[in-house]
């Protein structure tokens, strides 16, 4: 089975879930606490959601100078796949390893709730098997999520292909950037979902590792978990597999 | 070495979407206050740093600004010198 690396941060809340959620996609999660500098030569890495660090003064920018940060930061520099969840996002957009950030969102609450998202890129190691472009349903659970992005980057990110996911209406079509609860923070675009430049690293604000079996009331998470395993498992024997040593 | 104390000044940038300034300003209504607008809701942070000479200190202070405390894509910051007796 292919080992994926699950980032456990103090204040990480996801990490169980995710490592449930890999389980049933049919991985083999391997716990990384961020003391370590070792990803344990695991093939591919999440980070989970929750609050790193308690969200001190940003959310995601203390985890993002943790040991096992700096590690992921080479890994993933080194084509490794890396998926961010809600804070594991916003880590990776504190880092730099996803373009843009996370603000408050527009109503100032912190949303618990399914919403609905469609894939825009079907042919990622994050999205392969994520239903063919329907809309998902799954849980946000997050105060800082809605994406920003400078409107020339909003463009390079559309133009190059880059947005993963965006929040959409029941029918597919997508939501609106303001006053639609169909996108709950407000992210501009609809953003609910992006990718780095090089295409092996992932972040969005939506959990699909709570939607990852019927009990959950959604299967539509697992899809998700399975392209990311999948593509794992197809890159563990390539050179871009995480190294095996610890890394400065 | 000297201890130099500063404070670190953080706020949205223009056109930056700053929901909490736009909380606030809609509540100033209830107190009956008007005229008010552009309410930007930031961060401060104050800190000592112990340097060589003033020159040093704020050179440390400016990194820490900009890789740490502020976000450089949606946040600026100024840099203000307090006096360093303030514990």
């Amino acid at each position: 089975m292919t080992k994926i690396g699950v980032v456990v941060f103090p204040g990480s809340n996801c990490d169980r879930d995710t490592i449930h959620g890999l389980e049933l996609a049919g991985g083999e999660p391997v716990e990384l606490w961020h003391e370590q500098a070792s990803l344990e030569g695991t093939a591919a890495v999440i980070l989970p959601g929750g609050f790193a660090y308690g969200d001190y003064l940003r959310a995601g920018v203390i985890a993002r100078f943790s040991p096992v940060m700096r590690a992921v930061g080479a890994f993933a520099a080194n084509g490794g796949l890396v998926l961010g969840i809600c804070n594991g996002f916003q880590v990776l957009a504190e880092a730099g390893l996803v373009p843009g950030a996370l603000l408050r969102n527009r109503g100032l609450r912190f949303l618990g709730r399914d919403v609905r998202i469609a894939a825009e890129r079907l042919d990622t190691p994050f999205t392969a098997l994520a239903g063919s472009g329907r809309p998902l349903r799954m849980p946000i659970a997050h105060g800082e999520g809605c994406y920003f992005a400078d409107d020339m980057a909003l463009d390079a990110l559309e133009r190059d292909g880059r947005v993963l996911f965006r929040y959409v209406h029941e029918d597919g079509s997508i939501a609106d950037d303001q006053g639609d609860p169909d996108n709950p923070n407000g992210s501009l675009r609809a953003i609910a979902g992006v990718l780095n430049a090089a295409g092996n690293v992932a972040g969005l604000m939506p959990h699909p590792e709570r939607a990852a079996e019927a009990i959950l009331g959604s299967e539509d998470g697992l899809g998700i978990l399975r392209s990311f395993v999948e593509a794992a498992g197809a890159s563990a024997g390539s050179p871009s597999a995480a190294p095996a040593m610890a890394v400065r | 070495m000297s201890d130099f104390r500063f404070a670190v000044n953080v706020t949205p940038k223009p056109g930056i979407l700053d929901p909490q300034g736009r909380a606030v300003e809609s509540s100033l209504a209830h107190l009956g206050i008007d005229g008010v607008s552009a309410v930007r809701v930031g961060r401060r942070v104050e800190l000592t740093v112990s340097a060589t000479d003033e020159a040093g200190a704020r050179t440390t202070v400016e990194r820490l600004a900009g890789e740490l405390l502020s976000n450089p894509l949606i946040e600026a910051f100024a840099i203000e010198r307090l006096a360093t007796d303030v514990p």
